[in-house]
């Protein structure tokens, strides 16, 4: 599904933010990424969800060498992998039911299939009384349904979550994640990057540790990260 | 709700309030250059059409002694000229028609030693011999002198023909205008709509697809603003054209247009209309290749 080869990253001519980065995520696992903030999360999930390439190494994505694919031949891929972005990235002007929809308007959907897919996902995640709703009426929590609801409607084959329960309370950063339990157990392989280790401990789900751009992993229930890959992390905080 | 919206904002540019009407002033510039380009069309081709293969002969006015006589004497030499098919001697009336747009009409016109004109048809594969042609009708009639209309209408023709490439380069100027208007805006879109773009970009959009957003705009924006340019121009002409005809002088050509060039003008719009898209459309693109 995903695998990084010696994977380097950059932005511009500034320093490395990743390194010699080794990941290999298996059709349908369920995995976390954890690491301290800075440590390179966000860079890591770019290079997944094809916002950035990387500077050196190999990236392979559904089978197929991203570096060698022509640009045109991005947008399909993209389709396939889901993306909850920490700032949720609505568009303010369309309603909730309008930002579920984007997805499959993008790719194409028929009309009659868009509205009731996306009004049944919007009842999915507790949000069917405000799907004529703005996106800035809503609160932090509602927002990342919306984002969630968004990244899932058109059954990616992979999921990528960057902090998705960043905003919220305990209760509901656990009712999130048996919604994406529920769409690993369809099928979909998941990848949340959270810096709530609680979260990680209440599951049995692998997971990946960055720290200062160096990957660890995957740890599975009851490992704990090793000092060299830690240490730094905890430095920052 | 599902539908009606655009998945950016475009509807709340600032672009949107004053696109059309500038596009508007574009229609109407380009509309104005393209319907005087084409009254001047039209008028060269009735000149040319009305004067060629035609001669006029001038003998000298009566009181010089170019009686029916004189005249008779012309028609008899200009007949016997290879190519001529008809000769006809316009009387006072028909010259007094002539000489109205200058002179006027009333007495005046009896008291002027007007020349007496002859109205000379050549078959259409006849070149005259004008030096040949002259010499002729002068040992009939002394002083007589023929003007084939050549030089005079050549002049006219070039003169029309300069008019015309102005209003052609217009014309270009303003198209070019309008490129230039649409590309602005759709970069100031572009920069505006920066976040959203790169959602649509990042959820699997096309280039084709974001593309499509902006080209739609200014295609809606640039018909609207054409509609306006459109009504302005038929009425500029509509009304010079009726200004003209009250004028009533033979010394204006005729302004007004005929259905083929009405239905021209009703094109401009929608040529705007179609460049303002394509170009849209190409910016777009463009600058989405610096996105990954």
């Amino acid at each position: 599904m995903v695998r990084f080869q010696n994977v380097g990253m950059r932005y511009g001519l500034g320093p490395e933010v990743l390194h010699d980065v080794n990941l290999h995520l298996a059709p349908g696992s369920f995995n976390f990424l954890s690491g301290a903030s800075g440590a390179g999360k966000s860079s890591l999930l770019k290079l997944i969800y094809l916002a950035c390439r990387p500077s050196r190494g190999l990236i392979t994505l559904f089978d197929a060498d991203i570096a060698t694919l022509p640009r045109n031949a991005l947008p399909p891929i993209r389709r396939r992998i889901g993306v909850v972005f920490q700032d949720f990235r609505l568009l303010d002007h369309l309603s909730v039911l309008d930002n579920v929809a984007l997805p499959l308007r993008v790719a194409g959907a028929r009309r009659n299939e868009i509205g009731d897919h996306a009004r049944e996902l919007l009842r999915w995640v507790g949000l069917d009384d405000c799907m004529d709703a703005l996106p800035p009426t809503l609160s932090g929590g509602q927002k990342q349904r919306v984002a969630i609801a968004r990244a899932v409607i058109t059954r990616p084959q992979l999921l990528v979550a960057d902090e998705p329960t960043g905003n919220v309370d305990d209760s509901i950063a656990m009712r999130l994640l048996r919604l994406f339990e529920e769409l690993n157990r369809l099928g979909t392989t998941v990848l949340i990057a959270t810096h709530n280790e609680n979260l990680i401990r209440r599951t049995a789900h692998p997971h990946y540790h960055l720290s200062d751009g160096e990957l660890t992993g995957p740890l599975h229930h009851g490992e704990t990260v090793p000092r060299t890959a830690a240490a730094p992390a905890e430095g920052h905080g | 709700m599902l539908w009606r919206a655009r998945d950016l904002a475009l509807d709340s540019d600032p672009a949107r309030r004053f696109l059309p009407w500038l596009l508007a002033m574009i229609v109407f510039l380009a509309g104005i250059a393209l319907a005087g380009m084409m009254s001047l069309s039209a008028a060269v081709e009735r000149w040319d059409t009305g004067l060629s293969g035609t001669l006029t002969v001038q003998l000298p006015a009566p009181a010089r002694g170019a009686g029916n006589r004189e005249v008779e004497a012309a028609i008899a030499a200009l007949m016997r000229a290879p190519g001529v098919t008809r000769a006809h001697a316009l009387d006072a009336r028909e010259t007094a028609t002539l000489l109205e747009p200058w002179l006027g009409t009333g007495a005046l016109m009896d008291d002027l030693p007007l020349p007496r004109l002859i109205d000379v048809r050549i078959r259409a594969d006849a070149k005259p011999d004008i030096e040949g042609l002259t010499a002729l009708v002068r040992a009939a009639v002394p002083g007589a002198v023929i003007d084939d209309h050549k030089k005079s209408l050549d002049r006219l023709i070039a003169l029309a023909r300069t008019a015309e490439l102005v209003a052609g380069a217009i014309v270009l100027l303003v198209v070019i205008a309008a490129i230039a208007t649409v590309i602005f805006i759709t970069r100031t879109g572009l920069a505006m709509h920066a976040g959203g773009i790169e959602i649509l970009h990042l959820i699997g959009a096309a280039d084709s697809y974001v593309a499509r957003q902006f080209q739609g705009q200014a295609l809606e924006l640039a018909l609207r603003g054409g509609v306006i340019g459109l009504a302005l121009t038929a009425l500029t002409v509509f009304g010079l054209g009726r200004a003209a005809a009250a004028l009533g002088s033979g010394l204006l050509p005729d302004l007004s247009l005929g259905p083929a060039q009405w239905a021209a003008l009703a094109g401009v719009p929608v040529a705007v209309a179609l460049i303002g898209m394509i170009t849209a459309r190409i910016t777009v693109l463009r600058a989405l290749k610096a996105l990954p």
